[in-house]
């Protein structure tokens, strides 16, 4: 045959470039070195934690967070940390992106957070394959005792509004209104069409198509499903005796969508569709959204203000683990949930122990500057004395981190 | 074929039969010639949106930037680029040695029931979905580990190029004539010296294109990704802890309702499908010309 | 070669290397050099080592479903219960979205690929015939997210508009029935496995089809039948079985397929009634609920269904393997030289 004439280049020239690569991959200083990344290099001296939280990253044109008065508690890691890693809830990612982007200027720790949804963030607590967890659902009585790690706090960022978003080419924004009940049959499926006579009811004047409603769904374990159907199941016993109140549960409906960007997606994509996001996304892609009758006979729109009405809860347990969903208060926007950090209150790695304790810290205080931009409602007064104490119960063998 | 015998006299027939059987040959090579037409501008309707929607994205920040918050306009995919390479690098580590070493010992060693039985899991695992790959990574490496990293996602990969390395190398030490070890045989060299440095070399091109194929099919796997290397939002080149990477940037983004992601999600397509022609292209210039035809 | 690289199983002859290989001698003895002995160790544990990680795949597939089986049991294939509230799991919906998209994708893609395949094995004239083959083999190359992208974006509102025009056109057969508007669904989903099992067909037949003595065709073609004619009467059945085995392997990536189903599957958990429904398949719901499932049994049940995807992929590849074996057996030589 023709082996015999083979040359030799080919062989050399290929591990030649696929050793390039990979030397490239593996110490690529050089892409970094553009104005949006933090200089801080996991393997890189830069890394180790500053004794003060002067935001000293070069170049940087961020105003630097200024430290409320009264916490005298450092930020930044006190211990050498290669990062954090955590995993969950889809409802706050567009605020945690965005304070996670900025705590790495801040302290030069990397949080890589990944919205893969709340029961996600759940269930990778319990595994362990996380340092923290996001959920805006509360973790039920099996899920905690499935939890490897022992306790599990609870420490709640903001709340938020869920909107029920639609589209319906050439209707506006909060043309469209709905009541509980007419919610719950759509997502029961009993009602499919727009211009059904019950729909139409509520919202004379809106010429509503006769095309069949696309019910979007989640089809990951969701927070924002546990404060959908959390809603769904306070105002019907249908819907609390059928699918019920959950992270997942067995939807009725037609399509899902993977997290808050997958349904906001869907629902972008397909005429006649119907979802249910939390507002961030809907405001972030210029989705409508439909107006809800609240529990005193109100119709509401979501917004950063219904949402606070629905927030401003008189008694906080100190666990903060509460469903703020259809509330009482005349001017409140009924979809309403905290979202919170999962974090094991007993800690085995003291560096990531420190780390945690502080971005949360960070995150209650300084980062909260950053959720009024967004739409989701800071924690206030009374509220976030009480989340400080949660945040000084994450113990190392027995002695709290943060004192 | 003994059915001809039968058939004798059956072509034969009047000449309006023979028109008939002469359109309904026309129309069947008219029908093949579409759907091959059909196939091809499938191909050319897909690489041309990518290019489309994907190229005028490409510029500097987005191939040097890494992401910015969600929301926000600009960022880049410097980190999943690398976090590919990295992750495809260290799977290709891994398997070739051991695709490769089977495949050698399968091949050049007499031992048919282990070779039947390596080569029949071989074909089987080729065919095991990759999401399943991704499952199984998940419980060996993510739970007991207790963290997402690059060396899961990269397990995972590289148990998908194993059997396709192996089974690609098997059939290229198949292709070294025997005559060849004869000869080196025959000169008292060890066996393994014959086959290292005679039938390997001998086979060096079909192994190579096989190697190299089956690297451009791991750059462009998703779902073992998902729950193994999990994505990452910043820089990172540690393998020991979440890397991001092409193929689940692209699935991220693109099912999410941001018009900048969606930007992005054609841009690292038109990047990916790039590489991996580019890949395959090459291959075919450089090792297989002299194979065609 | 072309089979080889997809990545697809690529039976040989052996007869090439059969005498030396089972000649005795070969095997390193006491007497060997000691670097030979160790040489043949380190290959052979190589070899092992691929069947135990194959091993220990299954192991992990039956350890982390163990708690979902002892609780379903065999019923988790039959039941029709996805309710993670009540923690009751089972995927008869899964299993029959993933039959519909997959045996919908066959039903396209087997007359395209196989009219490619003869053309490309029969009628092409020899310049158009490389290029081509090209072509094909890249379209099989294209990274299934990269599909799935397209398919999402561009392919799935022509869907839509084409599901709507079914609708109000032929809304009287049952398989049009339901809301045609969501656009993703099995349609969308087959279509895009069409595009994706396509190549793989097409391929594989191609080099069955070649394997057909040339003189067997030309002997029908003397006695005065007409190119089709031959191709019908001779290539087909000559290649019946490593046709059947191309399409049955086709079937099995397209069960097995994951990206791009998940984003143009529409991924709701109930039984599949109409083309236009959007329902999941079995890839794309542990795709999107495995990292989320938020707890064991749950996770456990996602596992098992990945049990059955891969005993049904097993399954199908044995039988596909088996059929194309049988027919390319000997063949292999004279296809590498071709």
């Amino acid at each position: 045959m023709r082996t015999g004439s083979i040359g030799r280049f080919p062989l050399f020239a290929v591990f030649a470039v696929m050793s390039l690569l990979f030397l490239l991959a593996a110490c690529g200083s050089d892409p970094t070195a553009t104005p949006t990344i933090a200089p801080a290099a996991t393997n890189t001296p830069t890394a180790t934690p500053r004794s003060t939280p002067t935001p000293t990253t070069p170049g940087q044109a961020t105003p630097t967070p200024t430290q409320p008065a009264g916490a005298k508690v450092e930020v930044c890691p006190t211990q050498r940390v290669k990062g954090l890693t955590g995993a969950g809830a889809t409802f706050p990612f567009p605020l945690y992106s965005k304070m996670f982007d900025e705590y790495n200027k801040v302290c030069g720790v990397k949080v890589n957070y990944q919205s893969i949804g709340s029961g996600g963030g759940i269930r990778q607590l319990q595994a362990r394959t996380v340092d923290f967890g996001g959920s805006d659902g509360i973790m039920t009585a099996q899920q905690k005792a499935e939890a490897a790690g022992g306790p599990v706090l609870h420490v709640p960022m903001v709340a938020g509004a869920v909107a029920v978003i639609y589209n319906l080419p050439g209707i506006p924004s909060g043309a469209v209104k709905l009541d509980p009940d007419v919610l719950v049959d759509i997502y029961l499926k009993k009602i499919t069409k727009w211009n059904d006579p019950r729909i139409a009811a509520l919202n004379s004047g809106v010429s509503l198509p006769n095309s069949d409603i696309a019910v979007v769904h989640r089809s990951d374990g969701s927070g924002t499903t546990y404060i959908f159907t959390s809603y769904l199941s306070a105002v019907s016993d249908a819907w609390k005796n059928g699918p019920g109140a959950a992270t997942s549960v067995n939807w009725p409906g037609d399509i899902g969508g993977q997290g808050n960007a997958g349904v906001a997606g869907q629902v972008r994509q397909i005429p006649g569709a119907i979802g249910y996001v939390e507002l961030a996304y809907a405001h972030q892609n210029n989705l409508t959204y439909a107006q809800l009758k609240n529990s005193s006979g109100k119709y509401v729109e979501p917004s950063l203000e219904t949402a606070k009405f629905a927030a401003d809860v008189p008694t906080l347990p100190d666990h903060m683990e509460v469903v703020i969903v259809n509330s009482s208060n005349p001017n409140a926007y009924p979809i309403t949930g905290f979202t919170w950090l999962l974090i094991y209150e007993n800690q085995a790695d003291a560096a990531k122990a420190d780390a945690v304790a502080r971005l949360a810290w960070w995150m209650i205080h300084d980062g909260q500057q950053y959720a009024v931009p967004l739409d989701y409602v800071p924690l206030e007064g009374a509220a976030v004395t009480k989340v400080e104490n949660l945040i000084k119960k994450i113990k190392v063998n027995g002695q709290p981190v943060i004192k | 074929m003994a059915t001809l015998t039968g058939r004798r006299g059956s072509f034969a027939a009047t000449r309006g039969e023979i028109r008939k059987r002469r359109i309904i040959d026309r129309l069947m090579v008219g029908s093949m010639i579409a759907v091959t037409a059909l196939v091809c501008s499938v191909l050319f309707i897909i690489i041309a949106y990518i290019f489309y929607r994907g190229v005028s994205y490409i510029n500097w920040e987005f191939l040097t930037s890494n992401p910015r918050p969600v929301g926000s306009e600009g960022g880049g995919i410097v980190n999943a680029i690398v976090g590919s390479l990295i992750l495809v690098g260290i799977a290709s580590v891994m398997a070739v040695p051991v695709g490769v070493g089977a495949a050698i010992f399968i091949g050049e060693f007499p031992s048919p029931r282990l070779q039947r039985a390596v080569r029949f899991m071989a074909d089987v695992l080729t065919g095991v979905p990759s999401i399943v790959v991704g499952l199984f990574a998940y419980a060996l490496i993510v739970e007991p580990t207790g963290t997402f990293s690059g060396w899961a996602g990269s397990a995972a990969l590289g148990f998908i190029i194993v059997p396709i390395v192996l089974i690609t190398a098997q059939e290229a030490l198949r292709l070294v004539p025997g005559s060849l070890r004869e000869a080196a045989l025959a000169l008292g060299v060890p066996r393994w010296r014959v086959i290292m440095l005679v039938v390997v070399p001998a086979a060096r091109r079909a192994l190579l294109t096989g190697l190299i194929l089956a690297t451009a099919r791991a750059l462009g796997e998703t779902a073992p990704l998902i729950f193994t290397t999990l994505g990452n939002n910043f820089w990172n080149t540690d393998p020991s802890r979440p890397l991001s990477a092409l193929p689940l940037v692209i699935y991220r983004y693109a099912v999410g309702p941001y018009q900048e992601e969606h930007r992005q999600a054609w841009a690292a397509a038109f990047m990916l499908l790039a590489v991996v022609f580019f890949i395959s292209l090459m291959t075919r210039v450089v090792f297989r010309s002299r194979y065609e035809e | 070669m072309e089979v080889g690289d997809m990545g697809l199983p690529k039976p040989v002859a052996r007869e090439s290397v059969e005498s030396l290989r089972s000649s005795k001698s070969l095997t390193p003895t006491r007497r060997s050099h000691l670097s030979d002995r160790i040489f043949f160790h380190v290959t052979r544990s190589l070899a092992v080592l691929v069947l135990i990680l194959s091993l220990l795949l299954v192991f992990e597939l039956l350890r982390g479903s163990a708690e979902a089986r002892a609780e379903f049991g065999i019923g988790f294939i039959w039941g029709t219960t996805w309710d993670p509230v009540a923690e009751q799991f089972s995927t008869l919906p899964t299993i029959t979205g993933t039959l519909a998209k997959a045996f919908l994708s066959l039903l396209i893609a087997v007359p395209v690929s196989l009219g490619t395949a003869i053309f490309l094995a029969i009628y092409a004239p020899r310049w158009i015939r490389t290029p081509l083959s090209y072509i094909v083999e890249s379209l099989a190359s294209i990274p299934s997210v990269i599909i799935g992208l397209w398919g999402l974006f561009i392919m799935v509102p022509v869907v839509r508009v084409l599901q709507i025009w079914l609708k109000d056109n032929f809304g009287w057969f049952p398989l049009f029935s339901g809301p045609a508007i969501f656009g993703v669904g099995v349609l969308a989903a087959g279509i895009i496995l069409a595009i994706m099992i396509t190549p793989i067909i097409a391929a594989i037949s191609r080099d069955v089809i070649r394997t057909v003595p040339r003189a067997q065709m030309e002997g029908l073609l003397a006695l005065g039948a007409t190119r089709w004619e031959a191709i019908w009467k001779v290539v087909l059945p000559y290649g019946r079985a490593g046709i059947i085995g191309a399409v049955i392997l086709g079937l099995g990536r397209a069960v097995g397929e994951t990206m791009a189903v998940t984003m143009v599957g529409g991924n709701a958990f109930k039984l599949v009634t109409s083309l236009f429904d959007p329902v999941h398949s079995m890839a794309s719901q542990i795709a999107s609920e495995f990292t989320e499932a938020d707890s064991n049994l749950y996770v456990s049940s996602l596992i098992y269904v990945g049990l059955v995807l891969f005993a049904i992929t097993v399954v199908i590849e044995i039988v596909a393997q088996l059929m194309i074996w049988r027919i390319t057996k000997g063949q292999g030589e004279a296809r590498h030289q071709a």
